[in-house]
């Protein structure tokens, strides 16, 4: 039987297009601190950290975790870093509920990042290799053929993406942290942005960001400490699929399906559409909102567009998705997983502002990453499992 | 000067990669083909579905892929991006098509640019065919297909090729 764990502190920067106010040290401590602060401890209850954050070209520093080790409080406890792309923000907050579930720590602190206005994203993922044809033009370039592929298979309305883009920004507007605020946004604007990876426009398109996210994991004994509300861990998974095999499904990818289910059923939830409350989920182009409500089992396949279209989505429908404005309005790519987990954790703490779901006791925070081959996902819950 | 002017904000450190690849025995076979203008693929020996470039093995069924098969230039496009903003490595004019290929004869499609054509009129199940570069120019690489091109035929529906998206 695994211990219980819970989320007793949450802490994010300021999101922004170049934090360079701060150092790589200076923007993982803010978050840190601010994590700290909330759960009510201080550096020395800490017994392990555990950070994550995307491939190290993003900033062009090799193994960062080595410098930033004191500066997280690191030195003579446990440290190590998780890395599975854009998922990694996610997978780090697993990895470090894990050692929690598994006895062997009391609290960790996790803590994930991207400081991408100290690299190039685009140059990064674009490098020159001589067994394919250098074409792809980034992660937009990488995902647009997909959405298309989705739209033809579900025959879906061309002005999906606009309006989840539309629900999103006005969300972000609602969020002191997120780093995309456009307060006169509309259908129009979103649709008369300029087409950069077509069929996706600029404003269906998340930004590079710097910033850093950090929760503190506690077990059951030493939640009392903290005296905010605890976000209880109920279930947590992880699935990765290889990049290429003859006939694999990128637009429904088989390893979402399998993770949701996986967390599904340890959650002890038969109808997710009913039984969770919120989701905040990893939305990098507009389109992935109803093609991951699919995967993730909120509508049947070839039908997400339209929770999308009904409103279900919206901040006051029965399915609030992306309530801090998720990806598309804050993108520091490392962190951007675990942002999604721990909106999920405010959201059921109630501490989630402008933003907050009225009554939300159940919350899914989900990432994926790669070639869409890493996914990570937890439900947290105001009740303890 | 207070104290914010003088705060250094950033300095510039560039930094310069080059990769030596080395292809392997399944990529050398398909490489050593380019060179004589054939594409060679490779059969799964479980599910018999043909990897183009083969990888030696097939992730699907985690067994090797061990008969080689030539494909064809020709094929059709499975869905596609027209690509409107610039990329640092990437230096073709804007907009421009990369499209995700399925070869006549390969069960994977791959990525591959496609030049000639009015990017308006791109449709998925169009059929496309390789435009090789001059065979003086000719050398062991995926470039030797400069791009594709349409072919004057009619479109493949969606349901013959939608499980590769
Ligand atoms: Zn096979």
């Amino acid at each position: 039987m695994a211990e219980r764990c819970a989320v007793v502190g949450v802490g994010q920067t300021k999101h922004d297009a170049r934090r360079i106010d701060v150092s790589q040290v200076g923007l993982v401590r803010e978050a840190a601190e601010r994590a700290l602060e909330n759960a009510e401890l201080g550096w020395q209850d800490i017994d392990a950290v555990v950070i994550g954050k995307a491939p190290d070209l993003f900033e062009g520093v090799m193994m960062p975790e080595l410098f930033l080790a004191d500066a997280l409080g690191g030195a003579g406890k446990p440290m190590l870093r998780v890395h599975t792309a854009g998922s990694v923000g996610g997978s780090t907050a697993v990895v470090a509920a894990s050692l929690v579930q598994a006895g062997v720590h009391q609290r960790v602190l996790t803590v994930a990042y991207e400081k991408q206005s100290e690299s190039n994203a685009m140059w990064a993922l674009s490098i020159k290799i001589p067994f394919s044809q250098t074409i792809v033009a980034g992660a937009g370039g990488y995902f647009a053929p997909l959405i298309r592929g989705y739209m033809r298979r579900s025959g879906a309305p061309e002005d999906t993406g606009i309006r989840v883009a539309v629900k999103d920004r006005l969300n972000a507007l609602k969020n002191p942290y997120a780093h995309l605020k456009f307060p006169d946004v509309d259908f129009d604007q979103v649709a008369n942005s300029p087409m950069l990876w077509d069929p996706i426009r600029f404003l269906e398109t998340c930004p590079s960001s710097d910033g850093a996210c950090a929760l503190v994991l506690a077990a059951e004994d030493a939640v009392g400490a903290s005296p905010g509300k605890p976000a209880w861990v109920h279930a947590t998974s992880m699935r990765s699929e290889p990049t290429m095999f003859s006939g694999r499904d990128q637009v429904n990818p088989q390893a979402g399906k399998d993770a949701a289910a996986d967390l599904y059923k340890k959650a002890g939830i038969t109808n997710p559409r009913e039984e969770i409350d919120c989701a905040e989920i990893y939305v990098p182009f507009s389109w992935f909102e109803p093609m991951w409500m699919e995967n993730l089992g909120f509508a049947p396949e070839g039908e997400g567009w339209k929770m999308t279209y009904e409103g279900a989505t919206a901040l006051d429908g029965d399915l609030p998705v992306n309530m801090s404005g998720g990806v598309l309005s804050s993108n520091p790519i490392g962190a951007s997983g675990m942002l999604r987990f721990a909106e999920a954790a405010l959201q059921v703490r109630g501490e989630a502002g402008e933003h907050q779901v009225d009554g939300a006791r159940r919350a899914l925070g989900h990432a994926y990453g790669g070639g869409s081959q890493y996914f990570s996902m937890w439900i947290v819950g105001e009740a303890r499992p | 000067m207070s104290e914010e002017q003088k705060t250094v904000k950033a300095i510039d450190g560039p930094t310069r990669l080059e990769y030596r690849y080395s292809p392997g025995r399944a990529s050398t076979r398909f490489l050593r083909g380019m060179e004589q203008k054939k594409i060679l693929g490779q059969k799964c020996v479980g599910c018999g579905r043909v990897y183009v470039p083969p990888r030696g093995a097939c992730a699907r069924c985690g067994l090797p892929t061990e008969e080689e098969v030539e494909v064809q230039d020709t094929g059709t496009i499975v869905t596609f991006t027209i690509v409107r903003v610039p990329s640092q490595n990437i230096e073709i004019e804007l907009p421009y098509c990369a499209a995700s290929i399925l070869l006549d004869g390969a069960d994977i499609p791959f990525t591959a640019l496609l030049r000639d054509v009015p990017v308006e009129t791109v449709r998925l199940g169009m059929r496309v065919q390789g435009v090789w570069k001059p065979d003086a120019e000719l050398g062991p690489s995926f470039d030797n297909i400069d791009h594709f091109t349409a072919l004057d035929e009619p479109d493949v529906p969606f349901e013959k090729f939608q499980e590769h998206l």
